[in-house]
């Protein structure tokens, strides 16, 4: 429970790091402790392949995605703006509403299911099987926009 | 006492104890970890003194010098003094580095690969880490060292440890793909992503002597050699070591690291190294399992160790035989035939599960993998001639 809670403080409290912080690249790097953070919570709810994946994918590709379009993009060093209302504003609007959805949602008329830890063997079957149409139109997304990064970094033959 | 399962035995007998000397389930658990956690260290970082000193002397060889020889019989002892030296020299930092960052990226890498050692099956029952999703926490544990080569590079605030931090992260987001991907096969066969099983599945004999291992049907070579060569990049090793590229941009991200902060990147390398080997001899190598049948009385984890060991002097051989890649070379060789050849590997290992496991199975996967094969590498030549190097000195 200690353990439970140190997480959910270092998880949170990267986060806001990430969001406030001037220096971009520390706020990326935060925003990482704050990824590592989740994948410990789908450890602690015995969701093993989520967290591995939570810390393939975010970590490993939307991470260093995030370092390298800071790196390629940066043009001077930390401009300091006053705070993006419009911005604020999105956050408000977000956060109220899913402040509603939760209050609404009857909670305690769901009775706690009782789950077996989802072996990987059985997630693999079920993405082939019930679920192979997302399955697949996800991989035409994805390749479509690998298709698509080619076709803009392609060299223009005069 | 068998021989064989004897780290395993005492380990139980160890926490048998604690558990009637009054220890609590708890303790006994945080304990079991301990214990294997001290093990793999131990072994690995054992290993670590052992090739850096091996390696040193096979270079020494291949460039016709002795190498190493005077600390210690044979220049065993070099490590030690190699060892005291990183230890007792001052640690710079330098002073428009991000102090943080420049501190957090070598620890990042250090745990990042320890990490990814601890899921391999070292012999029968002796997987430090035995979960289902083994092979895919090697992958994920491999994401923070990307990150920690780039905080290494973008910390010290040097544009040639930025270059050698952009190289290394192109290079190694590139060949991340294959790396994955020449794995696939291996688990679609074996329907299983626990390294425990995979070695399971590989330890059967066809008359006593033919091993059932994947590296022996024709996609599982394939693979095998495309995971090696996306190894040697994600370990930074030569032909791929470009990130340190001495002559270009001095030594990479770890140009201003010295001291001890030097040494925990040079141990990460190596243990990414060690790291990859082994989970390419779990994978494709039939893991702990003996190569013929009448030799299983010796130890599973001396086949596992004699294995890798191959695998790192292999390392040790290629460094010393092949000159650096060029940065477009080493992209486009990534993406214009490892990726292409992966996912042969994978129609290949189709193949060769419907057409029953067999001798045809084997048959028709081969001549997938060559069917593709001739036409990608026609594709890809250019034409190049290739004639002994005239030199010409100063006369």
């Amino acid at each position: 429970m200690t353990l439970l809670v140190i997480i959910a403080i270092v998880t949170l409290a990267s986060a806001l790091a990430a969001a406030t912080l001037g220096n971009l690249m520390h706020a990326a790097l935060n925003l990482v402790l704050s990824f590592l953070g989740v994948a410990a919570f789908y450890f602690f709810l015995d969701a093993e392949f989520v967290g591995l994946v939570q810390v393939l994918i975010y970590v490993g590709a939307v991470a260093v995605l995030i370092v390298f379009t800071i790196l390629l993009t940066r043009r001077d060093e930390e401009k300091k703006n006053g705070l993006p209302w419009g911005g604020v504003l999105v956050a408000f609007v977000v956060f109220g509403g899913l402040i509603w959805a939760i209050v609404k949602t009857p909670i305690n008329s769901i009775p706690t299911p009782h789950l077996a830890t989802l072996p990987v063997h059985r997630i693999g079957q079920i993405l082939m099987t019930d679920y192979v149409w997302p399955l697949q139109a996800v991989g035409v997304l994805l390749t479509a926009a690998l298709v698509g990064a080619l076709i803009l970094v392609m060299e223009e033959k005069p | 006492m068998d021989l064989d399962q004897i780290f395993v035995i005492a380990k139980q007998q160890v926490l048998a104890w604690l558990t009637g000397a009054g220890a609590s389930v708890g303790v006994v658990q945080v304990i079991s970890s301990l214990i294997n956690i001290a093990a793999v260290l131990a072994v690995f970082l054992t290993l670590f003194a052992l090739i850096s000193v091996i390696e040193r002397k096979v270079l020494a060889r291949i460039q016709n010098r002795y190498g190493p020889n005077r600390v210690g019989p044979f220049g065993l002892l070099q490590p030690v003094a190699d060892g005291i030296k990183m230890l007792i020299k001052e640690d710079i930092v330098p002073r428009r580095a991000d102090a943080i960052v420049h501190f957090i990226a070598p620890v990042v890498m250090c745990a990042a690969a320890t990490l990814t050692l601890c899921v391999i099956p070292y012999g029968r029952n002796m997987t430090p880490v035995a979960i289902d999703g083994g092979v895919l926490l090697f992958f994920a544990a491999g994401a923070p060292a990307e990150l920690a080569v780039f905080m290494a590079g973008w910390g010290s605030n040097n544009k040639y440890s930025m270059l050698g931090a952009m190289r290394a992260i192109a290079q190694m987001v590139s060949y991340e793909l294959p790396l994955l991907l020449a794995a696939l096969p291996v688990v679609m066969i074996t329907g299983s992503l626990s390294p425990d099983e995979i070695v399971a599945a590989q330890g059967h004999y066809s008359f006593g002597t033919v091993p059932h291992w994947f590296a022996v049907t024709p996609w599982g070579a394939v693979a095998f050699l495309l995971f090696f060569i996306a190894g040697l990049v994600e370990s930074n090793r030569t032909p791929f070591d470009l990130p340190e590229g001495e002559s270009e941009i001095v030594a990479g991200h770890m140009m201003e690291y010295s001291g001890f902060k030097y040494a925990l990147f040079f141990m990460a390398e190596y243990f990414g190294m060690f790291a990859v080997s082994g989970l390419g001899v779990t994978l494709f190598l039939g893991g702990w399992n003996s190569p013929v049948s009448w030799l299983e009385w010796i130890p599973s984890y001396i086949w596992f160790f004699l294995k890798l060991s191959v695998l790192l002097l292999l390392f040790l051989w290629i460094r010393g035989t092949l000159p650096r890649l060029r940065m477009d070379q080493v992209m486009s060789f990534a993406w214009k035939f490892m990726l292409p050849m992966a996912f042969v590997c994978i129609v290949a290992a189709a193949v060769w599960h419907y057409a029953g496991r067999g001798l045809i199975g084997w048959v028709w996967s081969l001549a997938i993998v060559v069917v593709a094969y001739l036409p990608l590498t026609k594709l890809l030549w250019t034409g190049k001639q290739f004639a002994v190097r005239q030199y010409r000195f100063a006369e």
